[in-house]
């Protein structure tokens, strides 16, 4: 198995401050990668890491089966857009074309300046003045035209409004079915990832709470709701994710291997928001009784 | 990479040479004059038996308002430089968030650094460099007769040790951008910075860069002198001798033995004199301490001077006019030091600390 992404332990500190810790994460390649988490969950640091602006205070990380940023040639092959995707303000839309060609051995200028036609971006207007979404695809397009073998894309749509968001996941998926390449795109609203995604890692504090495919996560999570019953009384194979109970009803979050048999459960699916919600509640619970424990002991 | 560089430094490197052009253009146009104005006002005053100080004005006055213009020019572009292209080359890109964009393209950051601290490196050096020596053309005949240009201040408005200067602030400017990673305070940092620098060098540096020569004088009562009484004791001084654009390192009064004038010698062959105060320690009989009359003070300090100047010498040491260039180059060589360590650290800077 080859993985664009290859974590293992990786930290990253601030003075004393732990901005990602002891993260283990493994991305196999040929997929688009939502990467969700809340606000402070080392998102950010982690694709900083990946792309090669940081290097890690501790463990390591590979990307396509290298150390990032190692040497220009895997420079050439990771792709990135960062948050608030910034511009030379100052520089006309034709001037970042030209600075994408001169920064880049394999630019593709037909297809960059394809896409600024296609967006009805006027070459020289400065990068100053276009619209938060504008800028947001001149961005990409400069991601996209040095043909990387890997997008690294944070939080690129935060900022932008519903329908420049759509436009702009619209690019992003044209750009994917055009050759093989991998894409981690960082979020915290689901909904977006949704659209575009088809692998999900759930970030909550550096920790990984579930990474996989998406079809799979919603293949292999149930809602199950019945009399109230005890979270260790399910079978094998019942992993409880969230639960909660009234006097007579027990509702249950549960990753299953198989379908669930118990006649007693209604089981419903889930959206794919419910089960990154779930995971993320799951996390904060943790944390909480983690930090009643210490006060105790 | 170079021709993104140049495509973000493009508007002000084109301000500075069209700066550099009209200055050219000016001085081009009034330098002759002030050529013509040397050759002839100075010979003919000279020749009616004019004084020194008073043939060399035509020239000092010819085009004064100019002068103090280039003068300036030459003395503040190197900072400005630092100010404005040096502070906001890394700052400005740290601040927007340019860098990210960047050093996530196929080149290496420390290339990156390479070009920029390069480019506009080299064309700060050149704008100050240009600048300094068409004012040091233009200002030739105005040097022939004020024959200071090794002074502590004129040395560094001439030559082409400005290209340096501006080389060093530029540096400055683009490291103390990159450690505070905001414009603003680097830009101030790099003023006060600069200044310090200069100052230091020039009163304390570059008077040691060679040995200096010695050489004792006999005293010129006709010359200026002051007398003043200290916390310390009483102190006598006197102009140094005309060494004409030699850079003056020491100038003392002493004796055979190389002593200063003491204080009992001062207050016997000197009484009265505004400066020396209070009596002579041992007055001897009644009335030795004469108080001068009106309009007698000039008289008795005079009669001081005459007094010190028989009985001692003026010993000088200083740079002379012949080692003007070597010093320019020494000067430039200890700035192009500074400015390529500093690079060195922004280079370290970029790799280690901002990632």
């Amino acid at each position: 198995m080859s993985w664009v992404l290859d974590a293992q332990g990786l930290g990253k500190r601030y003075g004393r401050r732990w901005a990602l810790r002891d993260c283990d994460l493994q991305i196999p390649s040929g997929h688009v990668v939502g990467l969700v988490g809340p606000n402070g969950a080392g998102k950010t640091t982690l694709m900083h890491l990946a792309v090669g602006l940081l290097t890690p205070s501790a463990g390591g990380i590979e990307v396509l089966g290298r150390p990032p940023a190692a040497d220009p040639a895997q420079l050439s092959r990771v792709g990135f857009v960062a948050q608030d995707t910034p511009t030379y303000a100052r520089l006309s839309v034709e001037d970042h074309l030209r600075f994408g060609a001169q920064m880049n051995p394999g630019w593709d200028d037909a297809s960059a300046r394809d896409r600024i036609a296609e967006l009805d971006l006027d070459a020289d207007q400065k990068a100053g003045s276009l619209s938060g979404g504008q800028r947001a695809q001149l961005a990409l397009t400069v991601a996209v035209a040095k043909r990387p073998e890997l997008l690294v894309l944070d939080e690129p749509v935060a900022s932008l409004d519903p329908l420049a968001r759509r436009e702009f996941l619209q690019s992003l998926m044209e750009f994917v079915a055009d050759g093989a390449v991998s894409v981690v795109l960082s979020s915290h609203v689901v909904a977006d990832l949704e659209r575009v995604c088809d692998y999900l890692v759930v970030l909550v504090d550096s920790r990984v709470q579930v990474a996989g495919e998406v079809d799979d996560l919603l293949a292999t999570h149930r809602r199950l709701i019945g009399p109230r019953r005890d979270a260790g009384s399910l079978p094998a194979g019942q992993d409880v994710i969230e639960e909660s109970h009234t006097d007579r009803q027990s509702t249950m979050l549960v990753r299953c291997d198989g379908p669930v048999l118990d006649p007693a459960w209604t089981v419903e699916e889930l959206s794919l928001e419910d089960i990154v919600l779930a995971y993320m509640g799951n996390a904060a619970t943790a944390r909480r009784a983690h930090r009643k424990l210490e006060v105790f002991s | 990479m170079i021709a993104f560089s140049w495509r973000q430094f493009r508007t002000q490197g084109l301000i500075g040479a069209a700066g550099l052009v009209l200055l050219g253009l000016i001085l081009l146009l009034t330098g002759p004059n002030l050529v013509h104005v040397y050759d002839t006002a100075l010979a003919q005053c000279r020749a009616s038996g004019g004084s020194a100080s008073a043939c060399n004005n035509p020239v000092i006055s010819t085009d004064s308002k100019l002068q103090v213009l280039v003068l300036a020019l030459v003395l503040i572009v190197p900072v400005l430089i630092g100010m404005f292209w040096g502070a906001p080359l890394v700052a400005r890109e740290l601040e927007t968030g340019t860098f990210r964009l960047a050093w996530t393209q196929s080149v290496s950051r420390l290339r990156w650094l390479a070009v920029k601290l390069g480019l506009v490196g080299l064309a700060s050096a050149a704008v100050a460099g240009l600048l300094s020596l068409m004012a040091t053309w233009w200002f030739s005949p105005i040097d022939k007769v004020n024959a200071n240009r090794f002074g502590a201040a004129a040395f560094g408005v001439h030559g082409f040790v400005p290209a340096a200067y501006a080389l060093f602030a530029f540096a400055l400017g683009a490291t103390t951008g990159l450690l505070f990673r905001r414009t603003l305070p680097a830009m101030a940092v790099t003023l006060v910075g600069y200044i310090v620098a200069r100052f230091v060098v020039a009163y304390s540096v570059r008077p040691h860069f060679m040995a200096p020569v010695t050489k004792a004088f006999t005293l010129n009562p006709n010359a200026g002198w002051g007398i003043t009484d200290s916390g310390s004791g009483i102190q006598v001084s006197t102009d140094p001798p005309d060494l004409s654009n030699a850079l003056i390192v020491s100038n003392t009064i002493v004796n055979k033995k190389g002593q200063t004038p003491s204080a009992s010698f001062l207050h016997t062959a000197c009484p009265g004199v505004p400066g020396v105060s209070g009596p002579p320690p041992s007055p001897v009989g009644g009335h030795t301490g004469a108080v001068p009359a009106p309009g007698g003070g000039q008289q008795a300090f005079q009669q001081c001077v005459n007094a010190v100047s028989a009985r001692f010498h003026q010993v000088v040491t200083y740079q002379p006019a012949s080692r003007f260039w070597t010093f320019q180059t020494y000067e430039t060589l200890l700035f192009v030091l500074v400015s390529l360590a500093l690079a060195g650290l922004c280079a370290w800077w970029v790799c280690h600390r901002l990632s």
